[in-house]
């Protein structure tokens, strides 16, 4: 399973903070899981493209898209932070 | 120390355990910040900040804010560091973030706060929601942030 976390304006998109995802193949870097996501209906797939810039943590830290992903990872959407 | 947490803090009470911990300071920085009543000097009256919401990310938050402190002792000889950031919901003029930095001399524990409050702007998961009239945004962030981070580089 892969754990996700949607956090502040994407969360809200969204209208959910969590779900899980059976990990795949076809999931097997965090591009792959942002269009697999995006082909799960047309509510998620609006959310992510239309809320900018979108950082990704796995296992609590911020990683490329590029990042290859393995069972039971925590990954998180978020936009860019505003802290301070 | 690091702390995340929705109650005020006070403080002299950190300066005064700063000064305590850190037995050999020649110098203690301490910086506040406060929410603020207008987000910018262009701002119109109907734009007053009402109230201000800190999400974050449980965990991570906390994680991002002790990498960036060691990040800071690696840099600066510094005999004690304190952070406090706050979440949930905040109003115009509460104090919303405490950096503390103890040192020898002035110049690290200057540079180390500043460097401090840099990264927790722009590398620690909050996210800010402000409230005004009947509108309620997130914030977005700042490349004026991103850029005061480049000073740092190597």
């Amino acid at each position: 399973m892969l754990n996700i976390h949607y956090f502040a304006s994407i969360r809200e998109r969204l209208n959910k903070e969590t779900e899980e995802i059976e990990f795949s193949q076809s999931v097997s870097t965090v591009d792959e899981l942002i269009t697999h996501l995006q082909n799960i209906d047309s509510a998620t797939e609006a959310a992510f493209s239309s809320a900018g810039k979108i950082l990704v943590a796995v296992n609590q830290t911020v990683v490329n898209r590029d990042h290859v992903l393995t069972d039971n990872d925590e990954i998180a959407f978020f936009p860019p932070m505003t802290g301070g | 120390m690091i702390s995340v947490q929705n109650e005020d803090f006070d403080p002299g009470e950190e300066y005064s355990k700063l000064r305590e911990d850190a037995v050999d300071a020649g110098g203690i920085v301490s910086f506040t910040g406060l929410v603020r009543e207008f987000y910018d000097s262009n701002s119109s009256e109907d734009e007053k900040v009402q109230s201000l919401f800190l999400e974050h990310y449980p965990g991570m938050t906390e994680k991002c804010l002790e990498q960036i402190c060691d990040d800071a002792r690696q840099r600066w000889p510094l005999l004690s560091v304190r952070v406090i950031h706050r979440v949930g919901e905040l109003a115009p003029g509460d104090q919303i973030v405490f950096v503390g930095t103890a040192s020898a001399h002035r110049q690290a524990a200057f540079d180390a706060a500043r460097f401090i409050m840099d990264y927790l702007k722009s590398k620690a998961p909050f996210w800010k929601k402000q409230k005004s009239g009947d509108s309620s945004e997130w914030v977005a962030s700042r490349d004026s942030d991103e850029t005061a981070l480049e000073e740092w580089q190597d």
